[in-house]
């Protein structure tokens, strides 16, 4: 078998149970931190059991992100050892300087805020989980500038063969990083919102701890509708700076294949299922859309994919349905996220209604990994874009048994723990505020 | 001196440094998570209190790991991408002990039913015997060598040898005086956390397990003579000797606390710079080579051919300048606020 496909697939499989993670991590440390700075500031107890409630289910996902994360750190060393020979000199002192910035403090200060209740003043119990929550999105910015890397590569030059830093500068302001920081962000945020809104929706069903959930709701309905707005926006900019750097990309995400100029946008486009090139449908255009959304002029040229050299292509349908997928998603929770602004005053009595917010739970979780499968399926065959083709990336004293060993080894492990995560977090959801007990006891 | 060659060198010692402060604090959870299902074998309570003991600060520590290996990484890629592919299936194995280890530590509170606590207490004590182990035997490799060539088609050095080769009887004992010296250093700091019944299990363990660790290391310190070149850079600095002398007698002055005196805190506080001069002295005996090759020059990886260049580095020393003493006292601050004695009797 092919060392790079088990390779592939093992980093496939953490990368993406990793993110099941990452996103709840980011979105929900702000809330609990909104929640006990209301505590703080009014004395009201209430508050202090949403951070509370809230901080279990937190504290369970934050472990499992925490150590699903390790393994990505190792797995570039022993999986892709010419990738990380290639890079380590850009790619490689970003994780570095992650891991001394925020992975400390978010690391030591969620031990201080689980632990602390009654040991820290209730000012530096507050200032832990802001820390925390600062220390999140802050990692998340050295990480996605780490893979903006991988996806426009700048600042660099090649010397016998490796990647030297030229210019930090210019790795610290790849657009293309920043661009997949806002939107990754945004979308953290947005989950989290749709999550709270679901739980909370749950116990609003059933009427139990009406009042406690109906709080819940309501900074979860604005985390939902704010962030639901720049999630198109900040989506609408990534696409334009994959437009504008990854051609082969765009060109697949929207199944482009003749180079154009005013390309038209269809509504209904359905590509091959196999490498054949060209579309089985394409109806309902909209002129010079596609075009419009590229650069912001109907004007601008949309490269096709058949003029990229054919050993350049990435596979079009997966990144083209997930694209699709993604973006219907997106404006779903648009519209739920609009359409709950307006019956806001009137959540408790939604009865049956209640149940939307439940059963779009799984999917923001959906659009996410959808985002990624796009954003990295996409840059293939590279895995430096246009620098490095993952096929010359791997560990040339790895054989292929020992990855689809620990392939298999993995998928046991990260099931295991996910199912045991997601129990204990579904638990603590359903069990709600009530009955919560002392959290370590 | 010339910039250009410093900074490696420089970078060499952090890297030390980093792996002693990971030893240091993940030594006292690693070895607190084996004692658990012994000395709490008769109560849940007991157990509890134990992971209360570490619980707010395994995450904070095992950052050093990570930060260690992402210095690694960062500073000598190279020698990050040989050493993570050729001990592809130990660091593996190390990966999934990491996993379970933390996933346990923080699930084993979220649900109260006893089955469920045991068996997360016995993987926990499991996965951090293992862990210990693993690192002892990949530093006792790195020791004596790796079986690396440098091939020249592929471009790469590549490990000549399979996974058997790392379980020589040297490394293999190297891997237990680890999980020794984690066991000692943990019922140290337990003793030192705890009150009641519990402190006196911990104390009396620590008194058991202190000479089985300085009889079987100073076998290891023996055989590394042997079996690995070490010692090389010392014969040529006999000023370095110092380092290694100093190891032994905190070791030793660990000890006489903890039989004399009878004082926890003072001998967990030596036992503390005992693991980490351990490491220094390792450290500062492989250098310049970060892997040593252990079949031929041309394959050793070392810190010139592996290290970054100068303006990775000097933009990671400044960072590591400022935030890494920051890092250590907001840990030392968390430390006196959360460490405090736990009675586990009441």
């Amino acid at each position: 078998m092919d060392p790079i496909i088990l390779s592939r697939l093992q980093f496939a499989v953490a990368t993406i149970v990793h993110f099941f993670y990452v996103p709840l991590t980011i979105g929900l440390s702000f809330y609990i931190a909104i929640m006990e700075t209301r505590y703080v500031k009014t004395g009201d107890e209430k508050f202090k059991r949403q951070a509370q409630f809230w901080g279990r289910i937190f504290l369970i996902n934050f472990v499992l992100g925490v150590v699903t994360g390790i393994a990505l750190e190792f797995q570039f060393g022993t999986n892709w050892a010419l990738y990380s020979k290639f890079v380590g000199d850009i790619f490689g002192s970003l994780l570095a300087i992650e891991a001394t910035l925020a992975f400390f403090l978010e690391s030591t200060f969620i031990g201080i805020w689980a632990f602390g209740w009654n040991r820290v003043s209730k000012k530096v119990h507050l200032a832990s989980i802001w820390l925390v929550a600062f220390a999140g999105t802050i990692s998340a910015l050295w990480i996605l500038l780490a893979n903006g890397f991988m996806q426009h590569p700048v600042g660099y030059k090649l010397v016998d063969g490796v990647a030297k830093l030229a210019s930090f500068t210019d790795v610290l302001t790849n657009i293309y990083g920043w661009s997949m920081y806002a939107h990754t962000v945004f979308g953290a945020f947005l989950l989290t919102g749709f999550l709270v809104m679901g739980v909370s929706a749950w116990h609003l069903f059933v009427g139990r701890d009406v009042e406690f959930f109906s709080t819940s709701f309501r900074l979860g309905s604005c985390f939902a509708l704010c962030f639901s707005i720049l999630l198109v926006i900040s989506g609408h900019h990534l696409g334009q700076v994959t437009a504008e750097h990854q051609e082969s990309k765009f060109a697949a995400m929207e199944a482009v294949w003749e180079t154009q100029t005013e390309a038209p946008m269809h509504l209904l486009k359905f590509p091959h299922f196999t490498s054949e090139e060209g579309n089985v449908v394409e109806a309902l255009a909209i002129p010079g859309f596609l075009s419009f959304m590229a650069g912001n002029d109907t004007a601008t040229t949309v490269i096709g994919m058949k003029d990229i050299r054919p050993e350049d292509r990435p596979p079009v349908w997966p990144i083209f349905y997930s694209f699709r997928l993604m973006v219907g998603l997106g404006f779903l929770f648009l519209a739920v996220a609009v359409g709950t602004f307006f019956v806001r005053g009137m959540v408790t009595s939604l009865g049956w209604g209640l149940w939307v917010y439940i059963l779009i739970i799984p999917l923001p979780y959906i659009a996410l990994q959808l985002g990624w499968l796009v954003t990295e399926i996409g840059r293939q065959p590279w895995v430096v874009f246009g620098l490095m083709r993952t096929a010359d990336a791997g560990s040339p004293p790895v054989d292929w048994y020992q990855i689809l060993l620990t392939l298999l080894a993995m998928i046991g492990v990260y099931g295991a723990i996910t199912v045991t995560g997601f129990t204990l977090m579904i638990k603590s959801a359903l069990n709600g505020p009530r009955n919560q007990q002392e959290h370590y006891a | 001196m010339d910039w250009q060659l410093v900074l490696p060198a420089v970078w060499f010692v952090v890297w030390g440094v980093l792996w002693g402060v990971y030893f240091v604090l993940d030594g006292y959870d690693l070895g607190i998570a084996m004692w658990v299902p012994l000395l709490g074998a008769s109560s849940e309570k007991e157990r509890g209190t134990m992971h209360h003991v570490t619980g707010p600060f395994w995450d904070g520590n095992e950052v050093w790991l990570i930060t260690a290996g992402g210095v690694t990484f960062a500073a000598f890629p190279l020698a990050y991408a040989v050493l993570f592919s050729s001990l592809y299936s130990p660091l593996m194995i190390l990966l999934f002990c990491l996993i379970l280890r933390g996933v346990c530590s923080e699930l084993r509170f979220q649900w109260d039913n006893i089955t469920y606590r045991w068996v997360c207490d016995g993987l926990i004590a499991l996965t951090s015997l293992l862990a210990a182990l693993l690192l002892g035997v990949a530093f006792s490799n790195l020791f004596r060598g790796l079986p690396l060539e440098f091939d020249q088609a592929k471009g790469f050095y590549m490990f000549q040898g399979n996974i058997l080769n790392l379980l020589h009887p040297y490394c293999l004992l190297g891997g237990i005086v680890f999980v020794l010296m984690f066991l000692v250093h943990g019922a140290l700091y337990l003793g030192w956390r705890v009150i009641g019944d519990l402190k006196d299990k911990a104390l009396y363990m620590a008194k058991f397990t202190w000479p089985v660790f300085m009889g079987l290391f100073l076998i290891y310190v023996i055989l590394t003579f042997t079996f690995a070149g070490l010692y090389k850079n010392y014969l040529a600095s006999p000023l370095l000797l110092a380092l290694p002398l100093l190891c032994a007698i905190l070791f030793i002055l660990s000890g006489l606390e903890l039989y004399k005196k009878t004082n926890m805190a003072r001998s967990l506080l030596y036992s503390c710079g005992g693991i980490f001069t351990l490491t220094m002295t390792g450290v500062i005996g492989m250098y310049p080579n970060v892997i040593p090759s252990r079949l031929a020059e041309s394959g050793n990886v070392t810190i010139l051919n592996a290290a970054s260049s100068t303006p990775t580095l000097t933009i990671m020393l400044v960072v590591a300048l400022i935030f890494v003493p920051i890092v250590i006292i907001y840990q030392i601050w968390a430390h006196r606020k959360l460490a405090v004695t736990i009675n586990a009797d009441y």
